[in-house]
């Protein structure tokens, strides 16, 4: 049975809409207008135990919606969501101990205590006994590179040793579905990449659900096999990350380097150039013509070396975003196959 | 009952303790803005001065002593009373902070409740030196009993002006805690707690003894909620003449109104929360 399913979820919300200046104010006063947002739209996807999944989508989107529905933090407007086979918005107390949600900006901790205080009261509302927490404590203190910090009060921390603490005490019931919004976010380059490993072994050592949103693509390539791509507020893609550059980025890169300089009408006849330095030429070739082009240029020219390669992942989702929010149909996203 | 049911139950002991524990720890980080508190609060002590010249007259039921001893357990009676949850629930909401404590398996109600409790201990003592000033500059409240006698309320009155002095701050905590509710749909709820605070001023027995209104006004009050925050417990102490069987069912009866009102608004509210931020 899947960790969490979806399945046709939606949300909808009435925006207030104000226009500016003293007579949209007053406007507002008599009779306030309302939009409707539809903040999410008909999104569908299931989690295997054990499986960790990329949120993806661009600001706006309606990942952090998703992710609030799934924990029961708000309610549908449409559709179903379970979570180990319940529903989150009853907020039953046996489901709330098994799931946690970190969200980078929203703390958990009392801010003018240490944090081994608001880990005391985790575990005593988790249930956990003293000894046992006190051991989980130091375990992932330990794996979060964590001490001293823990008995100095929290508006004393950085962000990131405040993020630490944050994951500590989402963990420390040991949830097995970990709902995760931009955890490094803010974060130095090794408090992102310590956070990174201590995720990942956690997910090893208790084969627990992740579903993390990051707009950093080092933490999903780092951490996940499959993403879940939503654009404003709608499923675009459901798959393996490696599928994500063979479906939309249908152009490999070749770089060319020559026995003497070259012209630029020389190289367009193999493919659409993207620069020109001297003896070294950048070339986008199609997928299905890549292995004819490169016999042709290999026949014609004088080549010295020659190097293909994928373009950069950041660049490939950045275009599918872009494609999807002017609504260019060329390389129109489909959704694809859920990957157990 | 499952064993983790039995393992939750057992359990509730060691949460109350911590939950009071860290709280009390928390509110001791505010030590000073409390002391402030304690200080703002002298309504009561400042009333006393009019009611004072009041009972010298003779037109009103009071003696002199009484209204002093009224006034000083009135405000005793106010530092534990206070309810402050309607601010920092708003703030919660409005901010998104509620969302954590949403989700805890355990009702945020509960720790809105125990933050008040270390928010009381933490101004007790402040509180207790402003009486023990109060009594330095009038020791007639202690000693002016009949001839000569020291006061004493009586083991019994006090013990049942305690249970009324907390049945009275649930009591009023329900109260503005089920306004809280209205937080999910307008958000900025604070001001509404006016709407309660004003008929709290006025017929609780804050600003003055209900012996000095006319006999049917007062039974009509003693049928709201108000004169049992502050009335109620005060005259269990001062003058041991208070209806108590009536008093406790009529406190017991509000008390519980509230609570299914807040209960209600709170399963609604639940379904309009969109745990704003992030």
């Amino acid at each position: 049975m899947p960790t969490v399913e979806v399945d046709s979820l939606s949300k909808t919300f009435a925006v207030a809409d104000k226009q500016p200046g003293m007579l949209g104010t007053l406007r507002h006063f008599v009779k306030r207008k309302y939009r409707m947002i539809q903040a999410v739209k008909g999104v569908s996807f299931a989690i295997e135990p054990g499986e960790v999944v990329g949120f993806l989508g661009p600001n706006g989107a309606g990942k952090t919606t998703t992710l609030k529905m799934l924990t029961g933090l708000i309610h549908p407007t449409a559709g179903s969501v379970r979570v180990l086979g319940q529903v989150p918005f009853k907020r039953k107390p046996d489901l709330l101990r098994q799931i946690t949600l970190v969200m980078g900006q929203k703390q958990q901790m009392i801010w003018d205590l240490p944090p081994i205080e608001s880990l005391r009261v985790n575990a005593a509302v988790y249930d956990i006994p003293e000894s046992e927490a006190k051991r989980r404590i130091d375990e992932l203190a330990d794996m979060l590179s964590i001490g001293d910090e823990l008995t100095r009060p929290v508006r004393k921390l950085s962000l990131g040793e405040r993020m630490k603490c944050e994951l500590m005490a989402a963990l420390l019931h040991h949830p097995k579905v970990l709902f995760l919004d931009e955890p490094t976010l803010g974060l130095d380059v090794n408090a992102q990449t310590a956070v990174r490993n201590f995720l990942r072994d956690y997910n090893r050592k208790h084969g627990a659900s992740i579903l993390l949103t990051s707009h950093y693509m080092a933490d999903i390539t780092a951490l996940c096999d499959r993403v879940v791509m939503i654009h404003k507020g709608g499923l675009i893609y459901d798959g393996s990350l490696a599928d994500i550059v063979q479906r939309f980025a249908p152009f490999r890169e070749v770089k060319v380097e020559l026995g003497g300089d070259v012209d630029h009408d020389t190289m367009q006849r193999y493919g659409e150039v993207e620069s020109i330095n001297g003896r070294i030429a950048r070339l986008l070739i199609k997928r299905d013509d890549l292995t004819a082009t490169i016999n042709r240029l290999l026949a014609d020219l004088d080549v010295t070396d020659l190097t293909v390669t994928d373009p950069p992942i950041e660049e490939v989702i950045g275009k599918v975003f872009d494609d999807g929010a002017t609504g260019n149909d060329t390389n129109t996203p489909t959704v694809g196959t859920v990957q157990p | 009952m499952t064993q983790a049911s039995t393992a939750t139950l057992i359990g509730w002991p060691r949460k109350l303790r911590v939950l009071f524990n860290v709280h009390y720890a928390e509110m001791m980080e505010f030590r000073a803005e409390i002391a402030l508190w304690a200080v703002a609060t002298m309504l009561p002590l400042i009333m006393m001065g009019v009611w004072a010249q009041a009972g010298e007259s003779g037109l009103f039921p009071i003696t002199r002593v009484q209204v002093f001893r009224y006034f000083i357990v009135v405000y005793l009676i106010r530092q534990v009373t206070i309810v402050w949850t309607i601010h920092h629930f708003e703030f919660l909401v409005v901010t998104g902070r509620l969302s954590p404590m949403l989700l805890h398996p355990i009702d945020p109600c509960i720790r809105f409740i125990l933050m008040h409790l270390g928010e009381q201990l933490t101004r007790l003592p402040f509180a207790a030196a402003i009486v023990g000033l109060f009594l330095f500059l009038y020791p007639e409240t202690i000693t002016g009993g009949p001839e000569g006698t020291l006061w004493w309320p009586g083991l019994q009155n006090i013990l049942l002006a305690i249970v009324a002095c907390y049945t009275a701050f649930i009591l009023r905590f329900f109260m503005q805690y089920a306004l809280c509710m209205a937080a999910f749909w307008h958000e900025r709820v604070a001001a509404m707690d006016a709407i309660l605070f004003l008929p709290y001023m006025f017929f609780s027995g804050l600003i003055f003894p209900f012996q000095a209104l006319p006999d049917p006004l007062r039974e009509i009050l003693l049928w709201t909620p108000f004169p049992y925050m502050v009335w109620f417990p005060a005259t269990l102490i001062v003058h041991g003449e208070a209806p108590i069987l009536r008093g406790f069912l009529i406190m017991f009866g509000w008390t519980a109104a509230f609570f299914i009102l807040y209960r209600y608004l709170w399963h609604k509210g639940l379904k309009h929360y969109s745990a704003m931020g992030a």
